[in-house]
């Protein structure tokens, strides 16, 4: 049973380029929340020698050298971006499994494979047309050997123009492959698993893949033993049905400066919970629970350390923006201490069901009820139509001491009528 | 998360609001359903009509007066199609020198060029080596007289 896995080349770079041309053909780095480290790379960038998770201060000289152009991350529109990609992958499967913001499995059973690479190139075509995010493809009949696959498109090591198919190679051809590729490039093989292969003689992936499962299960366990069995084409790894409700809700930050006040922690709680509030609403979801929790900086080991999270059962299940903030900040009470440098915080909504089954309970009100739903679509529809933000509790602030640093962030051209990409 | 955060359960009080109980939450339904049931729709939708692809579709603020010839203003919202084969005499969003542009798609002897509908503004004409980069079909666009 053939199975593609799709995968965006150095996705979030890519999504920048979409929008700004500029940066085509140069080094171009993303940085993570705060502007600490690398989280994507250009080609260019990685030619360089910048490394994955490099934070951005050791790279200023390289940066000057070579004009390295670095970005804040932009989770709003790489969301969207990812979104589209997805959506247009999966016309070309009954069967997608979303695995990543920036990777899915298509099921391609059924398939007449000697149309496979055709097929391929067609999704990455199609893709790259319709949203300019480049992807490459590969493809095998396994969800490992797939993985496998589309590192081998991306890296030119087998298949053509980013696309790769093992079914269409022979065995002595994929063992020359596997023999020159380490075993660390396998899907589960992670650094400490892969030192001990190592040590056992078993270098690449060829070496894993000619090995006994028992024996592998007997020295690892029955993971890596399922992965010796993928690599061989015996399918382990099941595709997974593609969009699992969602069990939680999670909005959490770090802060741009540490804070100690309690009113600026109920600031950054109250707009958390602003904001968890509004994907439960967008779900159609109610939360029967919420947990908040805050914590200092545990890389400073000079200064006295705090970490508290309370959980706040709600009376009756709710989507309600101001219960839920209400909740937060009692709970935020609760924990809260002086004398800390706070430096994340955040919400996380729990116990998540449909809104509509939502069992009445005595105390329901039902006036109330319609009520409350009618405000907060108004509040919705507002912040659709002006601008995220736009009508918000106002326990969560307007000076927002404690923000993110994200001081090279580009524009969120695709969710802001106000910052749409500009053609002249 | 580094470190394991200790869990606390927090009830929050009950008794501080007076509670009401409803006795008749609802109104019953009775008499007859409409006549116009039978004949409901769903209402006209704008995205609808005036996109295609939506995951191909993306809009574009207009700036300057290059295309007014073909009424796009500044300040127009471009809708922009990415998965349209652009053919000549569309107008499309093009990418030049790093920057978007918003012209006709126009043919000139061999070459391809991009044409403004403003006689003030000059065509675009690729020198050797540049590839002119179409970013986007324009469909239509959006312009808004009174917010």
């Amino acid at each position: 049973m053939p199975i593609a896995l799709v995968d965006c080349n150095n996705f979030y770079v890519s999504c920048e380029r979409v929008f700004n041309p500029r940066l085509e053909g140069k080094p171009v780095v993303v940085l993570s929340n705060n502007d600490g480290c690398a989280v994507a790379r250009s080609n260019e960038a990685k030619a360089l020698g910048v490394e994955m998770g490099q934070p951005w201060f050791q790279m200023q000289d390289l940066a000057k050298r070579h004009g390295i152009i670095a970005l804040s991350s932009n989770y709003t529109l790489y969301g969207d971006l990812s979104a589209r990609v997805m959506s247009i992958l999966s016309d070309f499967s009954h069967n997608q499994e979303i695995y990543s913001i920036d990777e899915c499995f298509l099921d391609l059973d059924g398939f007449d494979p000697n149309t496979l690479m055709d097929y391929g190139h067609k999704m990455r075509q199609t893709v790259r047309q319709s949203t300019g995010i480049p992807v490459c493809v590969g493809m095998a009949d396994t969800k490992t050997l797939a993985k496998l696959a589309n590192h081998c498109a991306k890296k030119g090591l087998a298949g053509s123009n980013g696309v790769c198919n093992f079914g269409s190679m022979d065995e002595q051809k994929l063992s020359t492959l596997f023999s020159g590729i380490p075993v660390g490039e396998v899907w589960g093989i992670g650094r400490r698993i892969s030192a001990k292969l190592n040590e056992m003689g078993i270098l690449t992936i060829q070496d894993l893949r000619s090995s006994d499962p028992e024996y592998i299960r007997q020295q690892f366990s029955v993971v890596v033993e399922r992965t010796v069995k993928e690599l061989n084409g015996i399918p382990c790894i099941e595709l997974e049905d593609a969009v699992q409700p969602r069990q939680q809700i999670m909005v959490s930050r770090s802060f741009g400066n540490e804070v100690s006040q309690l009113a600026d922690l109920s600031e950054s709680i109250s707009y958390y919970a602003t904001l968890a509030a509004e994907k439960l609403r967008h779900d159609g979801s109610v939360a029967s629970s919420l947990c908040i929790f805050v914590r200092t900086n545990p890389f400073k080991d000079d200064v006295p350390q705090y970490s508290r999270s309370m959980v706040v059962p709600l009376l009756r299940p709710t989507d309600d923006t101001l219960k839920l903030v209400h909740a937060s900040l009692q709970g935020l009470k609760q924990v809260y201490r002086t004398g800390y440098g706070y430096k994340k915080s955040g919400v996380l909504l729990m116990g998540l069901q449909p809104k509509g089954t939502v069992q009445a309970s005595l105390f329901d009100e039902p006036e109330d009820q319609a009520k409350s739903d009618s405000m907060m679509r108004v509040m919705d529809a507002i912040n659709r139509k002006m601008g995220k933000g736009s009508v918000t509790v106002a326990s969560s602030g307007v000076r927002t001491r404690w923000a993110m640093r994200r001081e090279k962030k580009s524009p969120s051209y695709t969710t802001e009528w106000g910052e749409l990409p500009v053609a002249f | 998360m580094n470190h394991p955060i200790p869990l606390e359960i927090y009830r929050p009080e009950i008794g501080i609001l007076p509670v009401r109980l409803p006795l008749y939450g609802y109104k019953v339904p009775a008499g007859f359903p409409s006549p116009a049931d039978d004949y409901i729709e769903s209402r006209l939708s704008l995205d609808e009509h005036l996109i295609q692809h939506k995951d191909s579709t993306f809009f574009v603020r207009a700036k300057g007066n290059s295309m007014v010839g073909a009424g796009i203003f500044d300040g127009d919202i471009l809708v922009v199609d990415k998965s349209l084969e652009p053919g000549f005499g569309d107008i499309v969003v093009a990418v030049v020198e790093g920057e978007f542009t918003v012209k006709y798609l126009a043919r000139q002897g061999e070459s391809v060029i991009l044409k403004p509908a403003n006689a003030r503004y000059q065509d675009i004409i690729l020198k050797d080596g540049q590839e002119l980069q179409v970013w986007g079909v324009v469909t239509s666009t959006v312009k808004q007289f009174r917010r």
